[in-house]
């Protein structure tokens, strides 16, 4: 009997700071900006229940242009950091030596440790007008005169691709670790060639780490505010420059409810459909990483 | 042998690619660390000589970053928010990684996925959610009971508060990873000897656990030092440093004392992430 009493308590006081923790800082600041982002404004401090600021959202073609904008460069951002990251997580996990495999995996970590913002220093100090490649090129003499390399969709892809690679490099490499050397070994016996092999072996093997990187890349990118803002100026046109935008200089907090909801919806659909299209779970991908 | 000539190029060009990849890795943090050390009031070539200055002069134009009052300010909220939100997290975590290991309850599965969920929501609406809940919150209670509760308002707590409720699914999860490799029969040959719950839990479990409680407190500290888009909406008047540095950075223009900043931002991250890694390297096998 006691014993049964110790443990019901103490699944309730380990329960207790998680409960808190979701309930408060997550599920009801979510609600709370559901509710807020259907509010209508009708007079000063007076409200009413209704739609009209997702119906804004759908009038202004900025806006909407603005969250598909966020969405496609996104899609590329994550499509290209796979592309970018597959080899450097296949080299790490299979083809380099024992000693070295640690020593690469740390440096694509080390990125990690330093702030977004001190990453995207960096590249403003190599890529603007006065920056180090301008006046590099212009040292060798390839060009006459100062190039500016900021403040276009390039800038920002390449950036944000840097930011988020080793995202998609980590559970990357921790799935290849894990298949075994013969099965490249057996395909190549029974007669494939290297496409192939990669098509069809080690790509499905890697599947579970391919969605978990792209999952977790597309969220940080779309989510992503720093970057887009600082390498792409003015015009950059980040979703989450139009929620700051909103909240900050605005001061409409019912229609930055209403943009973060959409922004989240989106995000979140876009997860769903990534996972129901390879047939893997939130908890198979993210949970292992 | 015309394959193997092949495969050998391949593998040079492979070679090739991979080391040009850590060069693009690399390359920022280099520019962004080593113009620290330029003579020269702006981050830019060309190169006018190495100095100190940026880190230890005491004297406008080149005010060094230890001189810099503001700077050493945002200094100081970022490391005690990053203290708190290390240690708050790292306990939640822990109580966490004890729920989901060791106790069994309805609907176990559905709270596992709410753990894991506020690391796929952008930062940035975590920090409005939180914001909004916690400005009507302060708002209502003026209203309604005139009550003035200034820790509702943007401010430290704020941002502790914002930081914790997605960094605790980091920790979380490190601490119940490890948890999961714990030998049971090494508690029950504790209780067989006659110890009390509390003594196994103080003398074998957290000992286990404690390497993973370690790092999962450093790399909490680290994102929370590093954390920019959820505390940018929770930030009241006490600026943390990337608060501090991108307000720099976007309305005065940058000099090189933001460069000597990152570069001793770089090395205090280098040397928290070798600890972490000694931490667990330390740690029986299992």
């Amino acid at each position: 009997m006691r014993a049964t009493d110790i443990k019901r308590l103490s699944l309730y006081l380990l329960f207790a700071p998680f409960a808190l923790w979701i309930l408060l800082l997550i599920l009801l600041p979510h609600a709370g900006m559901m509710y807020i982002s259907l509010r209508e404004k009708v007079a000063p401090r007076v409200y009413e229940f209704g739609f009209e600021n997702y119906i804004n959202f759908f009038n202004e073609p900025i806006y909407w242009n603005t969250l598909i904008r966020t969405g496609s460069m996104s899609l590329l951002v994550t499509f290209l950091a796979l592309l970018l990251g597959f080899p450097i997580a296949y080299y790490i996990a299979k083809i380099a030596g024992n000693r070295s495999r640690g020593a690469l995996f740390l440096m694509c970590l080390i990125p990690l440790w330093v702030s977004d913002l001190i990453r995207a220093f960096g590249w403003i100090l190599l890529l603007r007008e006065t920056g180090v490649i301008s006046s590099s090129l212009q040292w060798v003499g390839l060009i006459g005169t100062p190039i500016e390399f900021l403040y276009n969709d390039a800038a920002v892809i390449m950036g944000l691709v840097y930011t988020v690679i080793l995202f998609m490099i980590v559970p990357l490499v921790s799935t290849l670790d894990g298949m075994d050397k013969s099965l490249i070994e057996a395909g190549y016996n029974l007669g494939g060639n290297g496409p192939t092999v990669l098509r069809r072996i080690i790509i499905p093997y890697a599947m579970p780490g391919i969605v978990a990187g792209c999952i977790v890349v597309f969220m940080l990118t779309a989510g992503s505010y720093l970057t887009p803002i600082l390498l792409g100026g003015k015009n950059s046109s980040w979703f989450t420059e139009q929620i700051y935008d909103q909240f900050i200089t605005r001061y409409n907090w019912e229609s930055g409810a209403a943009f973060g909801f959409l922004l989240l919806a989106f995000t979140s659909i876009a997860v769903w459909l990534g996972l129901k299209l390879s047939g893997q779970t939130l908890n198979s991908t993210v949970a292992d990483t | 042998m015309a394959s193997a000539n092949s495969n050998k190029a391949f593998l040079t060009g492979y070679r090739v690619y991979v080391f040009a990849f850590f060069v693009f890795m690399a390359a920022p943090l280099v520019a962004a660390g080593s113009f620290a050390f330029n003579d020269s009031l702006f981050p830019s070539l060309p190169w006018q000589g190495f100095t100190f200055d940026w880190f230890f002069n005491d004297t406008e134009p080149k005010l060094g970053m230890f001189h810099d009052r503001r700077l050493l300010r945002g200094l100081y909220y970022s490391f005690v928010i990053a203290t708190c939100v290390s240690i708050l997290s790292v306990f939640v975590g822990t109580c966490n990684s004890f729920l989901f290991v060791r106790c069994q309850f309805p609907g176990k599965d559905f709270f596992y996925i709410l753990m894991v969920l506020p690391l796929v929501i952008p930062g940035v609406i975590l920090g409005i959610s939180i914001l909004l809940l916690a400005s009507s919150l302060a708002n209502g209670l003026e209203e309604t009971l005139s009550l003035e509760l200034e820790f509702l308002r943007p401010g430290i707590i704020l941002v502790v508060l914002g930081q914790f409720s997605f960094i605790t699914t980091i920790t979380s999860l490190v601490i119940i990873a490890r948890l999961r490799k714990f030998d049971d029969s090494m508690e029950e040959a504790a209780f067989n000897l006659g110890a009390s719950r509390v003594r196994v839990l103080r003398t074998i479990t957290l000992p286990f656990l404690f390497p993973a409680m370690a790092a999962a407190g450093i790399v909490a500290f680290l994102v929370s030092f590093e954390n920019f888009n959820t505390t940018l909406f929770l930030v009241g008047s006490e600026a943390p440093l990337t608060i501090t540095m991108y307000d720099r950075m976007v309305k005065v223009g940058s000099t090189p004392v933001l460069n000597a900043v990152s570069f001793f931002l770089m090395v205090g991250s280098a040397l928290l992430a070798l600890i972490s890694v000694l931490v667990q390297r330390d740690a029986p096998k299992t």
